[in-house]
């Protein structure tokens, strides 16, 4: 299979169809492997690199996981195919730029894709819909046994698997999800949510942007430590830690639609009409409209149809996606024009959201006595990203 | 200003450290200073002891002496301290010294618990099988269990045959 082939599908876990996607976009784990005596890939000359590719790669193609897979080396792509698998997810940004004996092999599916010479050997990574890490680590840990059968890899009986970074050593795993949590951001919660996790051993990061900006209101939470847990125990502490953060965004989400329903509304009109209405568009202010476009999915305003071409215009709005499906070199402002367009039209049938009805109903709720304080429901049950309303 | 880390005395210590690019004060007392020790030059990571942040930009920031060189890879303190990376899994054996300060700092714990490759995994517990048939085997023969010695000498040559633990 060729890359263009797998391109021109859409990544599995883009139908948005795992538990709690409303909120978790995407659950990820990765596990960091490297060959015994043998330089890691950043110390390793180019021949040497080269030896371990012609190693590794055959073992990972002839995996039952990977009969349908494409496999390549990254100095056979073009610079906007390997920026289009990084906005994929599928490689790391550090893994476009390498050359010599740098490949990766994903399934056609591309909720599994393995790097190889990234910083380490092996970067295996296995990519879910919604919240599902502990079926995302079943998955790759499953690539794993097979691969250590015919592999001979680098591990100490204290330290585990020995990776290039002292961050990764121990278990080699980093497993991350990434939340959608416009509540947090406008009530001003996320902060305080940031520095909470970070006391328990995770790193919370916006997606895109550097350092803490975060673009859509899209952030990455990930275990920081490898080493003295079992990978089961991370991974159960992130998947608490994911719940909680739900919970905090649907109250908050709750207590503004309450207390300040001006202002929510206020940011998914206009961001319906600026997607709607736009002739030019760069790449943040996309993200920042549409995080507002699906927020508007979980209040109720649009179907599954709908946030579904939302979920995708995130991803196909980014630079190198604009620039594969146009035919010649576009500049900045010639992507921000077509990136308007691929908007517009996709969009074209969304119907005004009633965000009238919602004032009218939180008037209602206001004015019929003893209601239930905002902060009643969410707690307890089971998150999902409709029922509160 | 009181100390961060008892919140009783006055703070004498202050440090600034650069963690994910962003500059964070610590300001501790001097009995919380000599505890936390911070007069050590290997105990970088502070500010992650006191507020568990991640601190991938200061690997190697504060490793000791220079001059030790990897045998395997020819790696040097030096080169560890500016990529904040390690040539080849050897490093791990020669800055074994250095590395378990920072990997204190970063971690839950200084011992892997998790996963291990199969046929480590075998091969250990073979090994220990075996040490321990090798014991009951010196114990029978000291207390003249001739039978008992026999029966431990079968069980020796075939684990060492067949190269794994057969099931009890
Ligand atoms: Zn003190
Ligand atoms: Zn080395």
């Amino acid at each position: 299979m060729s890359i263009g082939n797998i391109l021109s599908k859409s990544s599995d876990w883009l139908r948005g169809d795992g538990p709690h996607h409303h909120i978790v976009v995407t659950s990820r784990i990765r596990l960091a492997r490297n060959l015994a005596g043998v330089a890691f890939p950043g110390r390793a000359k180019a021949a040497e690199r080269v030896d371990v590719l012609e190693k590794i790669r055959p073992k990972v193609e002839s995996l039952p996981e990977m009969v349908d897979a494409v496999s390549l080396a990254c100095q056979d792509l073009s610079p906007v195919d390997k920026l289009l698998l990084v906005e994929r997810h599928l490689i790391s940004r550090e893994h476009a730029a390498k050359k010599a004996g740098a490949a990766v092999v994903m399934n056609r599916r591309q909720n599994l894709s393995i790097m190889i010479n990234e910083e380490d050997h092996l970067r295996m990574q296995s990519i879910r819909s919604g919240l599902q890490l502990r079926a995302a680590f079943k998955a790759i840990n499953k690539v794993d046994s097979e691969l250590e059968q015919q592999l001979d890899y680098a591990f100490d009986s204290n330290l585990g698997y020995l990776t290039a970074c002292p961050t990764n050593v121990g278990t080699g795993m980093r497993a991350s999800a990434m939340v959608h949590v416009p509540g947090l951001v406008l009530s001003e919660q996320i902060n305080q949510i940031v520095q909470a996790v970070n006391k328990i051993g995770l790193a919370v990061r916006g997606l895109y942007g550097e350092g803490t900006e975060a673009l859509g209101n899209l952030f990455q939470v990930s275990n920081q430590t490898t080493l003295g847990e079992k990978e089961e125990e991370i991974i159960d502490r992130l998947h608490k830690v994911i719940l909680e953060i739900i919970n905090h965004e649907l109250n908050a989400r709750q207590v503004l639609l309450h207390n300040k329903p001006n202002t929510l509304l206020d940011h998914v009109g206009r961001s319906y009409g600026t997607l709607r209405h736009a002739y030019s568009m760069n790449s943040k202010e996309a993200l920042n409209h549409l995080s507002f476009a699906k927020l508007a999915c979980d209040l109720g305003f649009y179907g599954d149809a709908q946030r579904h071409a939302i979920d995708e215009l995130f991803i196909e709005t980014q630079p190198a996606h604009l620039q594969k499906g146009s035919q010649q070199r576009l500049a900045t402002d010639e992507r921000d024009v077509l990136r308007a367009e691929i908007i517009r039209s996709k969009m074209a049938s969304f119907a005004p959201p009633d965000l009238e009805s919602v004032l009218v109903r939180e008037k209602e709720a206001r004015g019929g006595a003893k209601k239930e304080p905002p902060h009643g429901s969410g707690a307890g049950e089971e998150p999902s990203g409709t029922d509160f309303f | 200003m009181l100390c961060d880390v008892c919140k009783a005395q006055t703070a004498s210590v202050f440090l600034t450290q650069i963690v994910d690019g962003k500059i964070q004060k610590v300001n501790l007392c001097d009995p919380c200073s000599k505890e936390k020790g911070v007069t050590d030059p290997t105990g970088f990571a502070l500010a992650d002891m006191l507020f568990g942040m991640g601190a991938a930009q200061q690997i190697g920031a504060n490793i000791g002496s220079e001059g030790v060189r990897c045998p395997q890879c020819g790696f040097t303190q030096a080169e560890f301290k500016k990529t904040g990376r390690l040539g080849c899994s050897v490093c791990y054996v020669t800055f074994a010294e250095p590395l378990k300060e920072l990997l204190k700092g970063m971690h839950k714990g200084l011992r892997h618990i998790g996963k291990c490759p199969e046929r480590l995994r075998l091969t250990q517990e073979r090994d220990s099988a075996l040490r321990q048939f090798h014991d009951d085997l010196r114990a029978a023969v000291v207390e003249e269990k001739y039978e008992e010695a026999a029966a431990l000498r079968d069980k020796i040559r075939a684990l060492e045959l067949s190269g794994g633990v057969k099931g009890d």
